[in-house]
């Protein structure tokens, strides 16, 4: 066991795990961020998408010790806090565009889908749909047909030209 | 079955790692090192064979990251990923052959950790950037406790998974010589754009040095000809009598159909779960078809 020393969505997070234990084991059972899911666990469907660094990684494949100081956001940092108790979280505009195209359908694939979606955009990605494609080429959905989830994407990069 | 989570350390400087590779350990057997792990971390689960008993992290070994001009040696680390090699503008310049084979390998999340050293080292015969490296004449720096040695990758992929590699062993740097005149191709086919292992994949390099038979003729003759291949036998290889066939020749209608009929006989591949023999040797016959066509311009 070794402390490693991450800050998740913001915050200072401590654990005290072996250093191979996969990053996407340590959200989901050691800090309880069961946001992040585990499709096939071995960096074919994204589905564990979460960005370290800025960067989209499968967290299947990350072993903890690789991300120690590192920064980790995860679909349970997209929304604001809500303002006040009980007062609904603020969506982030990628997670309202979702809702509007039907980019969400049995949600497996939404979390990873937001968080490659959400690096796209940081990194000043446009509304091409082409080059939306390729940001989310390394995601697996089997419901949507994709095209619903890069027109939510393509939303939001429009409406920050 | 829950992935096995083996002791790591996490060295941040070379002399460590090396010693930690050289100890013997245990009875469990010698330690492995990681590096962007999207081939390691896969093993943790063990349904590909046993895992590995101690593991060493190289993530944290600076000094193995960069990519610079060495003179006229092209220089990248062992630990530049196919996203550094996709934002080099070095790399574009001198290499783009390579940019195109980093492109192709899985997507945004597998590009941003595996490694150039870490598609050497797993020495899978689908190894995308492989067939880049051995029509490019690289040439791998090798370190251990017992110092640095440089490995042709021509001599490296000894077998089915097997390297040149001692246990203890890493690779390092990776050297590819630029030569004046070089054209390079990569095609790769696979199931889909992204995401795919390959069925078939190649590296066609060539010098054209202009001798022009006349001003209206052909593109110059083909000189210091490499086809290599990946997914097509045991390990990466080149096909050596199809450069021989093209060596010396114009990219004329047929010389690519003289290079295809005898790629296609030497090619061996095997049926297995992404392809077949047939369809592997027929596709890499029609790709070299296709690209001395291109070059050709007809």
């Amino acid at each position: 066991m070794t402390t490693y020393h991450l800050t998740v969505n913001g915050a200072p997070a401590e654990v005290d795990v072996p250093g191979m234990r996969r990053l996407l084991d340590v959200l989901r059972e050691d800090l309880a961020l069961t946001g992040t899911k585990e499709g096939c666990g071995e960096g074919e469907c994204g589905a564990c998408t979460v960005l370290l660094d800025g960067a989209p990684v499968d967290a299947c494949l990350v072993p903890v010790c690789q991300a120690d100081r590192g920064d980790i956001r995860t679909v349970e940092g997209l929304a604001a806090p809500a303002s006040s108790p009980g007062a609904p979280a603020a969506l982030d505009p990628l997670q309202a565009a979702f809702l509007v195209t039907g980019g969400a359908q049995c949600g497996i694939c939404t979390p990873g889908m937001l968080m490659a979606g959400r690096a796209y955009l940081d990194a000043g990605g446009g509304p091409d749909h082409d080059a939306i494609r390729e940001a989310i080429a390394g995601n697996l959905c089997r419901c949507t047909g994709y095209t619903k989830i890069v027109e939510a994407i393509a939303l939001v990069a429009g409406a920050h030209p | 079955m829950s992935p096995v989570e083996p002791p790591v350390t996490s060295p941040t400087d070379l002399a460590a790692a090396y010693a930690a590779l050289a100890d013997p350990v245990s009875a469990a057997g010698r330690a492995r090192p990681i590096a962007g792990g999207t081939d390691l971390m896969v093993a943790l689960t063990g349904e590909l064979g046993a895992p590995p008993a101690t593991v060493v992290d190289l993530w944290r070994l600076d000094s193995l990251r960069g990519i610079t001009l060495d003179g006229d040696v092209l220089v990248l680390g062992a630990l530049t990923t196919y996203t550094d090699i996709r934002r080099s503008t070095t790399c574009g310049e001198h290499l783009p052959a390579l940019v195109q084979a980093a492109m192709t390998i899985g997507a945004a999340q597998i590009q941003n950790r595996g490694t150039l050293g870490g598609n050497i080292a797993n020495a899978s015969p689908a190894g995308d950037t492989l067939p880049v490296l051995l029509a490019a004449d690289a040439s791998f720096i090798l370190g251990s406790v017992r110092g640095e040695r440089e490995v042709p990758a021509e001599a490296f992929w000894t077998g089915y998974r097997q390297t040149a590699l001692a246990p203890d062993e890493l690779v390092l740097r990776i050297r590819i010589p630029l030569r004046s005149g070089r054209e390079m191709r990569f095609r790769k086919v696979g199931t889909r754009r992204a995401q795919s292992i390959s069925k078939v994949v190649l590296g066609l390099a060539w010098r054209d040095h202009g001798e022009m038979p006349d001003t209206t003729g052909p593109p110059g003759a083909w000189r210091d000809v490499r086809l290599a291949l990946g997914s097509v036998a045991a390990t990466p290889i080149r096909a050596r009598a199809t450069e021989a066939v093209l060596e010396g020749r114009f990219p004329t209608p047929e010389t690519a159909d003289l290079a295809a009929t005898t790629l296609a006989d030497e090619l061996h591949p095997i049926d297995d779960v992404r392809s077949t023999a047939e369809y592997r040797r027929l596709v890499a016959a029609r790709i070299v078809h296709r690209l001395i066509r291109e070059a050709g311009g007809w």
